[in-house]
C-alpha cells in the first residue's frame, strides 16, 4: 500500500514539475502550429533552445527580467519568419525538412566552441547565471509549503513560484488558443489546414495566415523555452530533434486540434514514462534491465507508441476523428 | 494498391495493431538474438562514463590549507587511461607548470595561489589517432582555490571530425586537397545511403525519417559480427547488408505496406517514421550503450597516394562505394526491373494500369534502400573509425540535404547532390570550425529550397 502511495505522488509530482509545464507550452505551440494550420514543424526545439538562450544571455548581460522574455520572444519570431519565406508557399513536407534542418543549425551554432564565451559552447549556461532576476520577482515570502503530499521551497530553484508561474502560463494560452479557435482567425487557419486553394479563392492571404501562425506557434515555443530552462540550465544537447519529436508526441497523444489534448499529452509523456521507469526499476531485475536501460525502454515505448497512435487513434485521446484530417 | 480495399478497417484494426507491434521487434530480433554478447561488452563503458573517475584520484598533489591541487583523468576513446599526455597548466604570477598522465591517465598539479589558472592538453601528445572531443580543451579556464582539489575532465575521440583543433590554420593547397579527397569519401557514403532515399520517395512520396537509423543499423551490426563474434570483415560486410535488406523487406511486408493498402496520408506515415526512428535509437541505445564502438580493433593504417593519406579501409569503401553505385545506377537504366522502378517513380497510376505491380516494385525498393544504407553503414564505421547510435542521425540530415539538392525522388540527382553535399562539407573545416560542417550543408539546404525548390534535376511540377 505504501508503495502504491509513494508511487501516486511521485506521479503526481512529475505530472506538475515545470518541465511538464514546459512541453505543454511548447505542445500549445506546435498545436498552433499543426492543428491549427497544419504546418509540419519538425524543429520546435529550436523556437525552445532560442528562447532559453535568447533569456539566459540577456539576464547575463545585464538585461531586466521584462526585456529578456522580451528578447526571447524576438528572436524566435525573426526565426520564425526566416523559416517561413522560404518554405510556406512550399508543400507541407519541404516545412518539415526546413524546419529540423533550421532547428539543427541553431543547436550546433549554439554548442560551437566559437561561441563559448556567449552561449558556453557545448556546456550549456548554468541555471544560477540568470535565474536570480526571476526569482526576485516572487510575491511568495521565504520557507517551505507543504500542499497534500507536494512540498517545495517557495521561492527555491525548482519551488513552488516557478510551478505558478509556469502553470499560469499554460492555464492563460490554454485560454487563448480556446478563444482562437473560435475567433475569424481561427476558423481561417483551420480552412487553409483544410484546403488551401479553397480558402485562397475566398481571396485570403493563405501566405500570411500560416506565417501568423509559424510566428504565434514559435513565440509559445519561446516562452516554452524560458521556463524548461528556469529550474535547471541552458543544455543545447538537451533541445535537439528528440525533444521536437518528444512535444509531437506529446501533442498527438492528447489530441491535435483539441483546447486541452496538448496539455493531457504533456502531461500523459512525463507520467507513463516514469510509471515505466519505475516498475522497471522496482521489479525487473538489473541483469535483465538496469536503470538506464529502464529509462531508454521507456523512449522505445514512446516511439512505439507514437507510431500505433498516428496509425490508430490520430485524433489523440481528446480529438474527433472528423476534425482532423491528415492531408499533405 | 487499389485492389486490397476488402475488409473493413476496423475488425482488422487489432490483428493490423499485433502485426505492426511484431514487426518493430522483427526489425531489432537481429539485435535482440545477439544481445547477450554485444550487451556484456558495452554496458561498462556506459556505466563509467559518468564523471566520477576524477574524484578517484590520488595524484601526487596532497591538498593542505597553503596550496590547492588541479587534477584529472585522461581516458582515451574507448575509456582506457591515456598515459602520457602532457598538461599545461598557466596561471598567476608566471605560474607555468607542466603535468604528464600516468599509467592510470591521472595527472595533477599543485597550486600555491588561488585564482584563474589555464588548463591546456598538449595535443601533440595524445595516443595515437586520439583527439579533443572539443576543441576549447585546448585552452580552459579554472578557478582554483587553496585546500581544494578542481577535477578536469578531458574528453578524447577517436574522430578528428569531432575536434576543432587547428582547423582554423592556414588553408593549404595540400590540406584543400586532402579534405576535397575525404569529402568526396563522405559523398560516396552518402549516396549510398540516399538513393535509397531518393528511391523511396519517388515511389511512394514519403520522406523515411527512420533512414538513418538504417544506417546505424549495418553499422552496429557489423560491429557485432567483425568485433564482437571475430567474423572476417568482408563475410561480416556481405552478411550485415544482407540482413540490413532483409530488415527492408519485413518493414515494407509488416508496417508500409498494410499502411499503404488503409491509405493513410503522407503525414502520418512520415510521424510513423519519426516514431520508428526514436524507438529505434533508443533499442541501439538498450543494447549497445550511447558510447562509440568500433569495428576493427586496432590503429588502421594509412596509405599516402598522389598527396593523400587515407586509411586503407577509405580506399576500399570509395571503390566499393563506387561499384555498387555504377550497378545500382546501371540496374535502373537497363534492366526490364529497374526500368519498372523508374516508371512507378514517374507515375504510380499509370504504372499500375500498364500492368506494373507497383507493390512488387515497392517492396524492392525498400529492400534495396534499407540493404544500401547498412552497406553505407558499415564502410561509414569502418572509415570513421567507430559507430554509435547516431550515427545514422547525424547523417540524416546530411542525406536529406543531398536528396532536395539533386531534387527530390530523382535517384541520379541523389547521387550528385550526395557528392556536392559531401565535399562542402568536409571543405567547410578548412575555414569554419569543425562545430559548423554539418551546419553549411543544412544552410545550402535551405538557399536550394529558397531559389530552386525542385533542386538540380527536379521538375518544378513536384513541388505542388
Amino acid at each position: 500500500m505504501d508503495y502504491i502511495l509513494n508511487l501516486l505522488s511521485s506521479l503526481t509530482q512529475e505530472a506538475l514539475a515545470p518541465t511538464t509545464a514546459a512541453f505543454a507550452l511548447a505542445a500549445i505551440g506546435l498545436n498552433v502550429h499543426f492543428g491549427l494550420t497544419g504546418l509540419i514543424n519538425m524543429g520546435q526545439a529550436a523556437f525552445l533552445l532560442l528562447g532559453a538562450y535568447g533569456f539566459a544571455i540577456s539576464i547575463t548581460n545585464g538585461l531586466p527580467f521584462v526585456m529578456a522574455v522580451l528578447v526571447a520572444l524576438a528572436v524566435a519570431i525573426v526565426f520564425a519568419v526566416i523559416l517561413g519565406i522560404p518554405t510556406l508557399r512550399l508543400r507541407g513536407d519541404y516545412l518539415a525538412i526546413v524546419t529540423i534542418s533550421g532547428a539543427e543549425i541553431i543547436r550546433m551554432v549554439g554548442r560551437s566552441s566559437l561561441l563559448t564565451d556567449t552561449t558556453g559552447g557545448s556546456n550549456g549556461i548554468a541555471g544560477s547565471a540568470y535565474r536570480d532576476p526571476f526569482n526576485a520577482l516572487s510575491p511568495l515570502p521565504d520557507g517551505t509549503t507543504t500542499i497534500l503530499w507536494f512540498s517545495y521551497s517557495n521561492n527555491g530553484v525548482n519551488g513552488w513560484w516557478i510551478r505558478i508561474a509556469a502553470w499560469g502560463l499554460v492555464a492563460l494560452f490554454t485560454l487563448v488558443l480556446f478563444l482562437l479557435m473560435r475567433s475569424p482567425w481561427g476558423r481561417v487557419v483551420k480552412a487553409i489546414r483544410e484546403d488551401e486553394d479553397a480558402v485562397r479563392s475566398l481571396g485570403k492571404n493563405v501566405y500570411s495566415y500560416k506565417m501568423q501562425a509559424l510566428v504565434f506557434g514559435g513565440a509559445l515555443g519561446a516562452l516554452a523555452g524560458v521556463i524548461y530552462v528556469l529550474p535547471s540550465s541552458v543544455q543545447p544537447d538537451a533541445m535537439g530533434r528528440s525533444m521536437t519529436f518528444f512535444i509531437w508526441t506529446a501533442l498527438i497523444l492528447g489530441g491535435a486540434a483539441t483546447v486541452f489534448g496538448p496539455v493531457l499529452g504533456a502531461i500523459l509523456f512525463f507520467v507513463v514514462r516514469l510509471f515505466v521507469r519505475t516498475l522497471a526499476g522496482d521489479f525487473i531485475p538489473d541483469s535483465i534491465m538496469n536503470a538506464q536501460q529502464a529509462e531508454q525502454f521507456s523512449y522505445v515505448l514512446v516511439g512505439v507508441a507514437l507510431m500505433l497512435l498516428i496509425v490508430f487513434r490520430p485524433q489523440g485521446l481528446l480529438g474527433n476523428k472528423k476534425e482532423l484530417s491528415f492531408s499533405v | 494498391m487499389r485492389r486490397f480495399r476488402r475488409g473493413a478497417p476496423g475488425r482488422n484494426r487489432l490483428v493490423l495493431a499485433a502485426v505492426l507491434f511484431l514487426a518493430f521487434l522483427a526489425t531489432f530480433a537481429v539485435d535482440w538474438a545477439v544481445s547477450p554478447s554485444a550487451q556484456g561488452a558495452t554496458s561498462t563503458p556506459s556505466a563509467s562514463s559518468s564523471p566520477a573517475s576524477t574524484t578517484a584520484a590520488t595524484g601526487p598533489c596532497v591538498v593542505s590549507p597553503t596550496n590547492g591541487c588541479i587534477r584529472g583523468t585522461i581516458l582515451d576513446s574507448e575509456r582506457k587511461p591515456a598515459a602520457g599526455v602532457d598538461v599545461d597548466v598557466a596561471g598567476p604570477a608566471a605560474f607555468a607548470q607542466t603535468a604528464t598522465t600516468d599509467d592510470t591517465g591521472r595527472w595533477s598539479v599543485s597550486v600555491t595561489t588561488a585564482g584563474q589558472y589555464t588548463v591546456s592538453v598538449d595535443e601533440g601528445s595524445l595516443p595515437k589517432g586520439q583527439y579533443l572531443t572539443n576543441a576549447a580543451d585546448g585552452d580552459r579556464k579554472v578557478n582554483a582555490t587553496l585546500n581544494a582539489n578542481v577535477g578536469q575532465i578531458f574528453q578524447l575521440s577517436d574522430q578528428q571530425g569531432a575536434t576543432t583543433a587547428d582547423t582554423t590554420s592556414s588553408v593549404s593547397p595540400a590540406r584543400a586537397w586532402q579534405q576535397f579527397a575525404s569529402g568526396i569519401r563522405l559523398g560516396l557514403l552518402i549516396a549510398l545511403a540516399s538513393v535509397g532515399l531518393s528511391l523511396i520517395y519517388g515511389t511512394t512520396g514519403l520522406s523515411s525519417f527512420s533512414h538513418g537509423e538504417q544506417v546505424t543499423l549495418g553499422g552496429l551490426l557489423a560491429y557485432v559480427f567483425a568485433n564482437q563474434l571475430g567474423w572476417n570483415i568482408w563475410v561480416s560486410g556481405i552478411v550485415v547488408t544482407l540482413l540490413c535488406a532483409a530488415t527492408g523487406y519485413l518493414q515494407d511486408a509488416a508496417i508500409w505496406r498494410p499502411l499503404r493498402r488503409r491509405r493513410i496520408s503522407l503525414t502520418q506515415l512520415m510521424i510513423v517514421t519519426i516514431g520508428l526512428s526514436i524507438a529505434a535509437q533508443y533499442a541501439f541505445q538498450y543494447f549497445f550503450g550511447a558510447s562509440t564502438v568500433r569495428i576493427q580493433q586496432g590503429n588502421p593504417e594509412t596509405v599516402t597516394f598522389a598527396g593523400l593519406t587515407l586509411t586503407v579501409q577509405s580506399y576500399v569503401a570509395m571503390a566499393i562505394a563506387l561499384v555498387v553505385l555504377v550497378g545500382t545506377g546501371l540496374f535502373l537504366a537497363k534492366t526490364r526491373f529497374g526500368r519498372a522502378t523508374r516508371a512507378v517513380s514517374d507515375n504510380p497510376a499509370l504504372a499500375a494500369a500498364s500492368g506494373i505491380d507497383v507493390d512488387r516494385v515497392i517492396r524492392f525498393v525498400w529492400t534495396l534502400a534499407a540493404g544500401l544504407a547498412g552497406l553505407s553503414g558499415v564502410m561509414l564505421g569502418l572509415v570513421l573509425n567507430g559507430v554509435n547510435w547516431q550515427t545514422g542521425l547525424q547523417l540524416l540530415l546530411l542525406m536529406f540535404a543531398s536528396v532536395t539538392l539533386g531534387g527530390l525522388g530523382t535517384a541520379y540527382g541523389a547521387l550528385v547532390g550526395s557528392m556536392i553535399i559531401g565535399i562542402v562539407v568536409e571543405l567547410t573545416n578548412l575555414v569554419l570550425p569543425g562545430d559548423f560542417k554539418y551546419a553549411t550543408a543544412l544552410v545550402i539546404l535551405i538557399l536550394i529550397l529558397l531559389f530552386r525548390p525542385q533542386g538540380i534535376f527536379g521538375r518544378a511540377e513536384r513541388i505542388g
